[in-house]
């Protein structure tokens, strides 16, 4: 049923609202600490156990799914409502801080990458795979 | 005339649907046509929006964008704290953790390093322009790791709108520039093959950024960087709002 996602999902976000509002109680600020995450959490949970146990019906996943799918356009609801008047007053700090955040973490793929050594490219992965299927049977080291 | 505005308004979330489609269904003609695929749709929708939310706010006077206009108050109701978080959390659905296992460490340190390196940055640019209390610096950080992280993080640490609006507005910022830029770096930072993907997906983080990026650069890669990517979200909402902005209150002392 599709309702059983939906009701998976609203009792995980309830759960992790609830923890994140006793979180920041027991922190001693007057907020939620990481709802979201501790929610998105029980969901992966919830989903491996119902994977686990073979109940993952394809109705729960709609449910689930159509609400995922969702996301950006409440991400352009939530965008059409901010009261970007005061946020344009702001101006160049958006900009200097989007370009210096990109600047920053393309700097550092390019550093990881060096640093870990050259690994396959996608081209050559695709090159080997071809050879690989052309000669099947040799994989395990008999003939035939 | 007063008929149309009453049936909007009456059914003011149903309104906000149509409204939000019609609004993507034009961005997503604009990427097709005028940028030809180079940008995102949905970034451009989410830039379309903030568009909207200027002229709204200029013609009512208010803060809350087109929201205040009488026949779009369900977008307030559908953009609203409530179905915001519940749509995040059903994208977690999506992680398939033995997936997320093959990105292994590096995967892990990339996703550490991309929240971070952008929260500190953001945190430090704030700094400059002259915020002092920590909600703000803490959320226009949070805004610097993804636009869903900022919001997010300065409506549970209690930050005000025209600061949430600055977050969203450089997370998207970010967002386009990963999306037109990435290209044009990629055979600089060696983006070729599957894991420097998985360390891209984790290091810049907004999934439109990175899906846009990685797909006008190499189709094949898309995957490998969205997957990464995906948990980029859950651990800034996770981290800003906690570690990261009592930190931030620890350094500042207030």
């Amino acid at each position: 049923m599709t309702i059983s996602g939906v009701a998976l999902l609203a009792i995980c976000t309830l759960l992790g609202g609830l923890l994140g509002d006793l979180l920041g109680v027991a922190l001693g600020v007057k907020a939620n600490v990481g709802g979201v995450g501790i929610a998105m959490m029980f969901l992966i949970a919830a989903r491996l156990w119902l994977v686990r146990h073979g109940l993952l019906s394809r109705g729960l996943n709609t449910g689930v799914e159509f609400w995922g799918s969702f996301y950006i356009p409440i991400v352009v609801a939530m965008a059409a409502q901010q009261n970007v008047v005061a946020a344009a007053k702001g101006g160049p700090i958006v900009v200097i801080a989007g370009l210096g955040a990109v600047a920053v973490c393309f700097t550092m793929v390019a550093l990881i990458g060096r640093l870990s050594g050259r690994v396959e490219t996608m081209d050559e992965i695709e090159a080997r795979e071809a050879i690989e299927a052309n000669v099947p049977h040799f994989k395990s080291g008999r003939v035939g | 005339m007063t008929m149309i505005s009453h049936v909007l308004a009456a059914n003011a979330l149903i309104t906000a649907f149509a409204a939000v489609g019609i609004l993507m269904w034009i961005s997503g003609a604009i990427s097709k046509y005028l940028t030809f695929g180079r940008i995102h749709g949905s970034a451009i929708a989410i830039m379309l929006g903030l568009v909207l939310a200027f002229f709204g706010g200029l013609a009512t006077g208010g803060e809350k964008g087109v929201a205040d206009l009488p026949a779009l108050t369900g977008i307030g109701l559908m953009g609203g704290a409530m179905l915001r978080d519940f749509a995040i959390v059903a994208t977690a659905f999506e992680v398939d953790v033995i997936h997320a296992r093959k990105a292994g460490l590096i995967g892990a340190v990339a996703l550490g390093l991309g929240t971070v390196v952008p929260f500190i940055l953001g945190v430090l640019v704030a700094a400059a322009f002259g915020y002092t209390d920590a909600e703000s610096l803490t959320t226009i950080g949070a805004g610097a790791v993804t636009y869903i992280v900022g919001p997010v993080t300065g409506a549970a640490i209690g930050a005000s709108s025209p600061v949430i609006a600055l977050s969203i507005a450089t997370g998207v910022f970010k967002a386009v520039i990963v999306m037109i830029g990435t290209p044009f770096v990629a055979k600089m930072i060696g983006l070729d093959n599957p894991r420097s993907a998985m360390v891209f997906g984790g290091l810049m983080g907004t999934v439109s950024g990175v899906s846009g990026g990685l797909a006008a650069t190499d189709r094949r890669l898309v995957p490998y960087g969205a997957l990464t990517a995906t948990f980029h979200t859950g651990l800034g909402c996770l981290a800003a709002p906690s570690i990261l902005y009592f930190t931030v209150r620890a350094i500042i002392g207030s």
